[in-house]
């Protein structure tokens, strides 16, 4: 009960981050990957703001299992440079760019009840879904 | 050239800390990372679905919450044709399932804990991103 309300909270305060630094703008976010005509660099302190907290806590998190509330702690294993790895990548790249929306933001936008984030977030769930079909 | 007059650097980063905030609250209490991604493969793949349902309707609860307490003014601009649109959503489905990760797993979970693989996966999607909005301003897919 308590960690399910925390992941509801953990959501919400996600989900205002999202909004206040306009990563669920698609606008903004494409603004942010054209660097050829008119640059807003912005989005690169959304990702600064979020390792600055982040990187020194989860490392201390990581280390000290006995503050959490969670029974274990799962990490990705995978510690090499794959194929899967580089391809996917460059693949939801092209998608960002086509959109302006990555998954977190997609998500948000829903609350704006705009038919565009409707069909991003629908087609999104349906690219996950097939991807076990992939063999790469 | 930079875009002096859209440069928003302080909400930025404020946002910035909340969503380092959210992925700490979601670490303590899951053991687990919050890539978001990640999270919805999960709801339609029967992993602790329900767990992961709540967080995803935190992200909608999210933007309700700042509009009713911070501010009415939320910009939402998306200029594209419905078509770009899902094919987009599409390849980022798919390219995030197989490439282990988006923008919040890879490009804040996984550079925070120095993981070689997410620091070149997210080289490799703000790149390729780039590239693709390049070509559809070229192309006259953008306005």
């Amino acid at each position: 009960m308590i960690k399910n309300t925390l992941v509801l909270i953990s959501g919400v305060i996600f989900g205002i981050g999202l909004t206040l630094s306009s990563m669920t703008n698609p606008d903004k976010v494409i603004g942010f990957l054209d660097i050829f005509y008119s640059w807003d660099p912005s989005l690169g302190f959304v990702m600064a703001g979020a390792i600055i907290i982040t990187s020194p806590i989860l490392y201390f998190l990581t280390k000290k299992n006995s503050i959490i509330l969670a029974e274990k702690i799962s990490l990705p294993t995978i510690k090499n440079i794959d194929k899967p790895l580089i391809i996917g990548s460059l693949v939801f790249g092209i998608g960002w760019g086509m959109a302006g929306l990555c998954p977190g933001p997609s998500i948000s936008s829903l609350a704006f009840l705009n038919f565009s984030s409707f069909a991003f977030v629908v087609s999104m769930f349906f690219g996950l879904f097939i991807s076990k079909f992939i063999k790469l | 050239m930079i875009d002096v007059s859209n440069f928003t650097p302080l909400p930025s980063f404020l946002g910035g800390l909340l969503i380092g905030l959210g992925v700490i609250i979601f670490f303590i209490s899951t053991g687990r990372l919050a890539g978001v991604s990640g999270i919805s493969f999960n709801v339609i793949s029967n992993n602790n679905r329900f767990t992961n349902i709540l967080f995803l309707i935190g992200l909608i609860i999210g933007p309700v919450v700042y509009k009713f307490f911070i501010s009415n003014n939320i910009p939402f601009l998306i200029n594209n044709s419905y078509f770009i649109i899902i094919i987009g959503g599409l390849l980022v489905g798919l390219g995030t399932k197989i490439g282990s990760g988006c923008t919040s797993g890879h490009g804040v979970c996984g550079i925070s804990l120095f993981s070689i693989r997410s620091i070149l996966a997210t080289i490799l999607f703000i790149f390729s991103g780039i590239i693709t909005v390049l070509i559809m301003q070229l192309s006259g897919l953008t306005v």
